[in-house]
């Protein structure tokens, strides 16, 4: 049994929002966010362990499923959330310190941080198709005040876009999920189990095929706008470019992956009843769509962040194009091109949001020679470039590597496309990150010291993972692609 | 053939929810806008309850009350009092001129139709064909969102889309499990709040509650 386990995992966020709705503006709140997230990713460890033992679960009258694929998201949401509260001290100090956050907004932000957490883990562990719509979108509501933190101009439009259009995509997830529920209610009979993962995945071969058919271009099109698939991936620049940089590390490395999490779920349903490729094409088309255009955009950025955000679509692109291809290699490049995406892009947030709390703007053109302000910000940014350009020996490129020879062999047309993608994005970034790390500096020293132990934390997983894989990781996977199939 | 009584009136309702999504696609004054939008609320609460009364679902009852209490009371109190705080009660300026709309909406619930044609062909009982026009009354709602400017205009559109999304799933499956319904209830009241929140601070950044403003956010 996990539910003590699970119960762990899922009340210590909501006790954390609890507390932090009440004791937010005092000056241990940072700590006690920190604590939290701590103890939250103490209990997904715990509950990791269990299901890897044990295998595939559900638990409290089955409304909640764990099997190695989810609860390898859980453990990384719970450990990306806490390095990032980590993160999260410092800068939102040096950032009160600056005079953009007043006490009442950081209030704010750690009771929503926690809440975040709680809605995202959720999602991950649900069993039941309709709350993993509850809890997306109650993620969306959880962040939406948090892009507008500041309460600029600028803010507030990226807020307002992401409410409204992650407001609609949702909204069409619903009726995906209305759908579903139509074809699964006639096949399992009125009442609470029709919506349930593991029964419908028990029946999708008697699921009706027309009805599964369109249920899965709503949900792909609802959830895709999370996940930030182009042409609906508008809001998530803005977004990411706008909010604070801990809310920019958590929504590029963790919610993007809960949103596809819910995809790949209905793809595995979809898939099942109308026996054919057609959820897993439809994914394949979107992913490369978005990696194509995503790398072409890299260009024409000139706020880091902003850059940084589509190299987020890029990358979620190439996964959703791996689960698209489906299969046990793609499915196991898939999650660990997840994981080492989640830990590089979050690092690289971490120290982007130091550099330009140096600088005191976003614009590359005016971040000059990090290097000579702060090693330590410099060689983070530098190294972080080189991990998410897919540099060996780095993670990223094992996964990649993996994706591309995959593709090659299935599906060979789409490698050029892949190809030439990475090739454009490595030049655009490449190209825009050299002066920023190198070359002569205008910056100003921080009030506090900056946290870059989870940078280096970060990038040294990442670095592990493409050296060398734990068999016990690898066998942890494997399993996980076994289940998705 | 015999067409049972609550069909007829369930059908009835449906055609007359469809009504509404146009007039509210028409109409220029916020203040009937909420107002179109409340009535669309007690159309939805008399189909959930007449489908609870014909088929004999208990769950649909509390659909139904909640729906009365949430979508025909609350917020179009909460969105009244909004509009009195905010003072915006002029009318409504919309990107394409009316008449043009109209046309799109027609030819968006066509689509609906057609779209919906062999889902409706599976439907049972008292259900049939009734997600066609849940369909066509979710994209209308979609076509009002992206025709209107004004802040307060695109919520409401907003929460007239979640009105077609419910009718769809009383209507085609006879309500979800109850704790969906409760969780999809309590994200739409939080939405609202939040977009009140919004609306204040919109104005106090940009004096205006006119999207046009916020158009500045560009690759470049």
């Amino acid at each position: 049994m996990i539910d003590l386990q699970l119960l762990a995992l899922l009340l210590i966020p909501l006790l954390g929002g609890g507390l932090l709705a009440v004791f937010g503006s005092r000056s241990w709140a940072a700590e006690l966010n920190s604590l939290m997230s701590f103890l939250t990713f103490a209990a997904s460890v715990v509950l990791t362990v269990r299901v890897i033992d044990s295998g595939p679960q559900v638990a409290f009258s089955e409304q909640f499923f764990i099997d190695q694929f989810n609860v390898f998201l859980v453990a990384l949401t719970a450990f990306v959330a806490f390095t990032t509260s980590l993160f999260s001290r410092p800068y939102m100090r040096i950032e009160q310190h600056h005079g953009k956050l007043t006490t009442g907004m950081l209030h704010l932000y750690y009771s929503m941080y926690q809440l975040f957490t709680f809605a995202m883990l959720i999602a991950l562990t649900t069993n039941n198709m309709g709350i993993v719509w509850v809890a997306m979108e109650a993620a969306t509501l959880t962040t939406v005040l948090l892009v507008s933190l500041y309460r600029t101009p600028a803010s507030l439009e990226a807020a307002w876009k992401y409410f409204i259009l992650c407001g609609v995509g949702i909204a069409l997830a619903l009726f995906g999920t209305i759908l579903l529920y139509f074809a699964a209610e006639r096949v399992l009979g009125q009442g609470g189990t029709a919506l349930l993962w593991t029964h419908l995945n028990d029946v999708k071969g008697e699921l009706e095929p027309t009805v599964l058919k369109l249920a899965f271009i709503f949900l792909l099109v609802g959830y895709g706008t999370k996940v930030g698939l182009v042409p609906l991936h508008s809001w998530l620049p803005d977004a990411h470019a706008e909010g604070p940089t801990p809310v920019s590390a958590v929504l590029s490395g963790l919610l993007l992956n809960v949103a596809l999490c819910a995809v790949v779920r209905s793809k595995v349903l979809v898939d099942g009843s109308l026996g054919n490729h057609f959820a897993g094409n439809l994914m394949m088309g979107f992913g490369l769509l978005s990696v194509l255009v995503a790398s072409f955009s890299l260009f024409r950025q000139k706020d880091i962040k902003r850059m940084f955000a589509y190299s987020s679509i890029e990358h979620m692109g190439l996964i959703t194009f791996a689960f698209g291809m489906g299969g046990p290699v793609a499915t196991f490049a898939g999650m660990l091109h997840m994981t080492v995406h989640s830990l590089t892009k979050s690092a690289i947030f971490f120290a982007v949001g130091h550099a330009v709390q140096k600088v005191g703007t976003q614009q590359m053109d005016s971040i000059r020679g990090m290097l000579q302000v702060s090693p330590t910000v410099g060689w983070g940014l530098a190294l972080g470039t080189f991990a998410i350009l897919g540099m060996p020996p780095f993670g990223v490129f094992a996964s990649e590597f993996l994706i591309i020879t995959t593709a090659m062999h299935e599906y060979p047309w789409a490698t050029p496309i892949l190809l030439v993608s990475l090739g454009v994005a490595f030049a655009a970034i490449f190209g825009k990150m050299q002066p920023i790390v190198f070359g002569e500096t205008t910056a100003k020293p921080l009030p506090h010291p900056p946290a870059l132990v989870p940078v280096f934390v970060h990038l040294l997983l990442v670095l592990m993972l493409g050296l060398y894989m734990p068999p016990y990781l690898a066998d942890w996977y494997r399993q996980a692609a076994a289940l998705l199939g | 053939m015999h067409i049972p009584f609550t069909l007829q009136f369930i059908n009835l309702l449906a055609a007359l929810l469809l009504l509404v999504s146009f007039a509210m696609l028409a109409q220029r004054r916020i203040l009937s806008l909420v107002n179109l939008f409340a009535w669309q609320g007690a159309l939805l609460a008399l189909s959930t309850f007449i489908v609870a009364y014909s088929s004999n679902q208990h769950h649909l009852y509390y659909s139904a009350g909640l729906t009365l209490l949430l979508k025909v009371l609350l917020l179009p109190w909460l969105l009244h009092r909004l509009m009195r705080k905010l003072n915006v009660r002029w009318d409504v300026e919309t990107l394409i001129n009316i008449p043009t709309t109209m046309l799109f909406g027609i030819a968006l619930v066509i689509f609906a139709f057609n779209l919906a044609a062999p889902i409706s062909q599976l439907a049972e009982g008292i259900t049939r064909g009734l997600i066609g026009i849940a369909l066509a009354c979710v994209l209308l709602s979609l076509l009002m969102m992206l025709t209107r400017r004004k802040a307060v205009t695109q919520v409401v559109a907003f929460l007239s889309l979640e009105n077609g999304l419910f009718f769809a799933a009383t209507s085609a499956t006879q309500g979800m499990p109850l704790v969906v319904e409760l969780g999809i209830a309590l994200d739409v009241l939080v939405a609202t709040f939040i977009f009140g929140i919004f609306f204040f601070q919109i104005r106090e950044t940009f004096d205006s509650l006119d999207i046009g403003h916020m158009e500045k956010l560009k690759d470049d």
